[in-house]
């Protein structure tokens, strides 16, 4: 279990690291946190010829108040947005999903970034981040663009990110006082990755809902069908929770099959619901 | 007087101070790294390998197949004489022809490094014939399955019967029947450091020298040297610092041989390390049996009779050396052992098939025989509308029972049942948690109170694998040098893994000699430098290393005193050794120390003719024994998630008996760290395969171990029983927490769900399997 032999190339800038990337494309890889790299790596399930670690490109670190949002650079860690104030007052949904991460271990070297373009579809932030309605920046040499986060995940471990591109940063906009953000899941042991997740952002009183789920289709997923009933009658609680379970598509995995899943998705329904009830 | 102190190990300072030296911390010149083709399929003919590019790979210095080593190692058998009917397929060091189990090794390549290694198995091309694999006892032996080994008529490795009484009458007069069909999934031992190992070969003087993560040195020495033709005096094993082991560290693995024979080979060192993917592959596995058993109790609630029947699913092949029988061996035999029944059959029916090999991890058989016996009583006390506590006083074995040899066919001197339970049951308020649990419920919340009563079977006779026909031994030699400065060199046969079975030794011995505790250094794990033991496993080095120490240190003891009679013109029954000081009632003469200069450097002064001898060796071997069985009680608190399905450990209580105790706190630890095993086993281990024989956890993202998090509190108590046989009256300690806490949990859980009408009866119980047992998916 070591990783294949790779050439270790560190830009100092990002127009290096992109300049970099848009001449080794395919054949490079960009390694920032490595939570997720280095074990593809080591089960030598990815062989990159290069290695192009971001980690010293320090604008890609800040999280920055701009206007109608907050733009969250994209390597950033888990553990700086656990301890970022203004993170836990815009967006609490992101405190509660933190602590959901894996273990300390992995928070102090994990991204924000790297979780994204990794695009597990157990991950919490990329729910999060669904149900926040970002946007993420991508930039190659020839360019850059923003691309929400619907459009962004393409299925398990698959993203819109070109050979050529970083993704930078996210911007999430900013939301109005009084507003819900509740993050649940369920894992087998703290720190596992969930069996199930389920991120709800709302107005006040649950209006306009949205509501993101992790851990059961091939990537995070908005729950359409349960929002749109919602928006229209936020006492439908119990006919979204029952058709929740419905709008997800697990894996057949035979350790936690689809028929759990899709229970636990209700579930977690329920208990977020509860939550907002006195 | 040390012994019994809770003294803390010296090795835990040197490996907390993260100065610990393992297999993988040693390095050497020239030295060479191994890394292994590893079959992708469960079964499967070799067509061709083709070595060539691997070959040509810079950095690569050999690649070895079967044809390249088969005038270097020999094949083995797993037979045991004891179970002569026993089926025992020949075994390659690198699979022949075809593959059994994915994951079994087909080529090795040495290089430069592990990185290089494995760039070079990448290279190696085996074109591969697939053929169907059995994964499943049932299809296994299947008239038309598969089959494993094309010289056996099927997959059945082993079938037996072990009957008392007559059950079937008893049976037919039974008031009440409890009746379950249980399911233990396979695991394995997941030590925190891997198997490894360091081989280097001087062919000058056809010298086998091998560092290995280990157990049994000198079992080691012994099977290196015949199966590489090697003299067996020329062959020595080392044991650095092991990182765990628990039973997966103290069989022959085929892998950690091809090691020796490249090295013998290539006349270089070869360093192999397990990976973690490779020990989920390729590790010996435990449990993985199918049993139904039921249980027949009169209208008042006696026990009268056990039925069992066991379906084992074993691996490819037998074990090497010790074979896979122990663990359907010991189902058969302890399921039911604390009562006092009358009428027993158990039934075992062994099958290969295409999955890594079954060995013998940590408690063998007992948490299987344990939950389904405890579980059948909870069935029986439900039906018996009786406390399922005082169905389990009412019907254990006590006082005048013993000694007794169970219908099981085990001896027992003296188990203290009820002891242990009454203790535990004023360590742990029962009543008090019904009323809460009550209260709970009307809430919607479930908590389980689950008990379990077991006995532990340790330090095993030299009997079982000296019938058997293998080299293991039971009997412990210990050899101790008073050195020049008066300081002590104790050689014990024991290996000390992380259960500070050395620091016991020396206890032992500081005691009985009569100096301070760090005037003994313990020397352990080294075939050449200690005297032929066992090693460690199956409970067996307190007692057994234990008394043999004690005994030599006793010689020590007597030949020092004779030494200082004589000198003081003494009669050396006046004199005593206390702290390092030879004394005389109240009156302190002279110095250990003082003799050992005397002794070694003024030998004149000592006349002829009295003991004085400052190298000392002395042997215990059990007779006529197989076992010293220690015995004890397992309560566990848990609560389950009705929604999720997941259950969590709440509290956990073990109230144990292993006879005297060296080390309370070693002790404690030990039973904490087996409980935390058998939890594991209970909520979160298993290897999962998909039909082809895959294995889908080969990682711990899929492989789940109990981690700290989710642990309950473990409390620990002690009766203590000395046993007779020995001076020391020690019995192992290391099985019990991983024996009763399946069954305590399995218990607990299904407390838990009862009003809910739901029961479950296999393990791990994953939150899917509780859901469905509930109706709820």
């Amino acid at each position: 279990m070591k990783a294949p032999d790779f050439e270790y190339l560190r830009p100092e800038t990002l127009a290096e690291a992109l300049a970099m990337l848009a001449r080794h494309g395919e054949d490079g890889a960009i390694i920032a946190g490595g939570q997720s790299l280095l074990p593809l790596l080591h089960f030598r399930l990815a062989a990159p010829a290069y290695l192009i670690d971001i980690g010293r490109l320090e604008p890609l670190k800040q999280i920055v108040e701009g206007d109608g949002y907050i733009e969250i650079g994209a390597l950033v860690r888990h553990c700086e947005l656990a301890a970022s104030a203004l993170i836990g007052r815009e967006f609490p949904l992101l405190h509660q999903a933190v602590e959901h991460i894996a273990h300390p271990g992995v928070r102090h070297r994990g991204t924000i970034g790297g979780s994204l373009a990794m695009a597990d579809p157990a991950a919490e932030l990329g729910a999060c981040c669904l149900a926040l309605a970002g946007d993420v920046l991508l930039q190659s040499a020839a360019g850059q663009r923003w691309v929400g986060m619907a459009d962004f995940f393409a299925g398990i471990y698959e993203t819109a990110l070109a050979a050529d591109e970083i993704l930078t940063a996210v911007r999430l906009p900013r939301r109005g006082h009084g507003g819900i953000q509740i993050f649940n899941e369920v894992a087998r042991r703290r720190g596992d990755f969930a069996m199930a997740g389920l991120a709800l952002v709302s107005d006040r009183g649950l209006g306009s809902p949205r509501l993101a789920l992790l851990g059961v289709s091939d990537r995070p997923i908005l729950a359409v069908r349960a929002m749109a009933l919602l928006s229209q009658d936020p006492t439908a609680t119990e006919a979204a929770i029952a058709l929740i379970g419905d709008e997800v598509d697990p894996a057949d995995d035979p350790a936690y099959p689809p028929a759990y899943r899709r229970h636990l998705v209700g579930v977690l329904m329920r208990r977020t619901l509860a939550e907002l009830s006195p | 007087m040390s012994i019994g102190a809770g003294v803390p190990r010296d090795r835990a300072k040197r490996l907390l101070g993260g100065r610990g030296r393992f297999v993988d911390d040693i390095s050497m010149p020239r030295l060479l790294h191994l890394a292994f083709v590893r079959s992708p399929y469960a079964h499967a003919r070799i067509e061709a390998i083709d070595c060539l590019a691997a070959r040509a790979l810079k950095g690569v210095v050999a690649v070895l197949t079967a044809a390249e080593i088969s005038d270097a190692v020999a094949s083995w058998r797993a037979e045991h004489k004891l179970f002569p009917t026993m089926a025992a397929p020949e075994q390659f060091a690198l699979a022949t022809d075809v593959v059994r189990w994915q994951g079994e090794a087909v080529a090795a390549v040495v290089a430069e490094s592990r990185a290089v290694a494995e760039d070079g198995a990448e290279l190696v091309a085996v074109a591969w014939a697939e053929l169907p694999a059995v994964v499943d006892a049932k299809d296994a032996l299947a008239p038309d399955a598969p089959r494993l080994h094309d010289h056996m008529d099927g997959n059945l490795a082993y079938t037996a019967e072990i009957a008392a009484g007559d059950t079937k009458a008893a049976f037919e007069r039974a008031g009440h029947v409890a009746e379950e069909h249980f399911r233990f999934h396979r695991h394995t031992g997941v030590s925190l450091e891997p198997r490894g190992i360091i081989a280097e070969f001087e062919p000058s003087e056809d010298r086998l020298t091998v560092h290995q993560s280990h157990q049994t040195p000198h079992q080691q020495q012994d099977l290196y040297a015949r199966l590489l033709g090697l003299p067996e005096h020329k062959v020595r094993v080392i044991c650095p610092d092991v990182g765990g082991a628990f039973g997966l560290k103290h069989h022959l693995m085929a892998d950690e041989l091809v090691a020796c024979v490249a090295a013998k080979l290539l006349a270089r060192p070869i360093k192999y390390i397990a990976d973690r993917l490779e020990s989920f592959l390729a590790d010996v596995h435990c449990r993985d049996h199918e049993v139904t058993a039921r249980m027949a109790f009169s209208a008042s609630g006696d026990i009268l009779a056990i039925e069992v029947d066991d379906l084992f699913n074993a691996g490819a092949y037998g074990q090497y050396p010790r074979t896979s029988i122990a663990e359907g061996n010991q189902i058969s035999r302890l399921t039911g052992a604390p009562y006092g029944h009358e009428h027993y059959r158990a039934n075992l029916t062994m099958a290969f098939l295409n999955k890594s090999i079954l060995g013998h991890i940590r408690s063998v058989g007992h948490p299987i025989a344990c939950a389904v016996a405890e579980r059948l009583i909870d069935l029986g006390a439900a039906k018996l509308g009786l406390d399922p506590i005082e169905l389990r006083r009412r019907n254990y074995l006590h006082g005048d029972d013993f000694p007794r040899t169970s219908v099981g066919g085990i001896e027992f001197e003296y188990l203290s049942l009820r002891d242990c339970l009454d203790k535990a049951l004023a360590m742990f308020d029962v009543p008090r948690f019904r009323e809460k649990q009550a209260a709970l419920r009307a809430k919607g919340v479930y908590q389980g109170l689950g008990i379990a009563t077991f006995v532990e079977l340790t330090a095993i006779g030299p009997e079982y694998y000296g019938e058997g026909g293998q080299h293991i031994s039971a009997q412990e030699t210990c050899q101790i040098r008073l050195e020049a400065s008066g300081l002590v060199r104790c050689y014990t046969g024991a290996t000390d893994q992380g259960q500070g079975i050395d620091t016991g030794v020396q206890q032992v011995v500081a005691a009985t000699l009569g100096v301070p505790l760090e005037a003994v250094e313990v020397v352990s794990g080294d075939s050449a430098l200690c005297p032929v033991g066992g090693g460690s496993w199956g409970s067996r080095g307190a007692a057994l290393a234990g008394e043999a120490a004690l005994r030599a240190a006793a010689t020590l003891r007597r030949n020092v005193l004779s030494i200082a009679a004589s000198l003081l013109q003494k009669d050396p029954a006046d004199l005593d050794i206390r702290a390092g000081w030879v004394m005389e009632a109240a009156t302190t003469h002279m110095s250990v120390a003082e003799i050992a200069r005397i002794g070694h450097f003024q030998p004149y002064s000592i006349p002829d003719g009295i003991a004085a001898d400052l190298t000392v060796v002395e042997r215990y071997a059990s007779k006529d024994r197989l076992f010293l069985a220690g015995n004890g009680i397992q309560l566990a608190t848990i609560e389950v998630d009705v929604d999720s399905g997941i259950v969590t450990p709440l509290r956990h209580l073990v109230v144990h008996d292993c006879g005297r105790i060296l080390n309370p706190m070693l002790v404690r630890e030990q039973i904490r760290g087996g409980v935390v095993q058998g939890i594991g086993s209970a909520l979160y281990e298993e290897l999962r395969y998909d039909n082809g024989g895959h294995l889908l956890t080969g990682s711990f993202a899929d492989y789940l171990v109990p981690m700290a998090g989710e642990m309950p509190d473990i409390d620990v108590a002690h009766i203590e029983t000395p046993t007779a046989t020995s001076q020391l009256g020690v019995k192992g300690a290391g099985e019990a927490g991983t024996a009763g806490a399946v069954g305590a949990i399995l218990n607990a859980v299904n407390d838990a769900i009862a009003p809910l009408d739901a029961t479950i009866a296999e393990v791990p119980v994953t939150p899917p399997r509780l859901l469905k047992a509930l109706g709820r998916i």
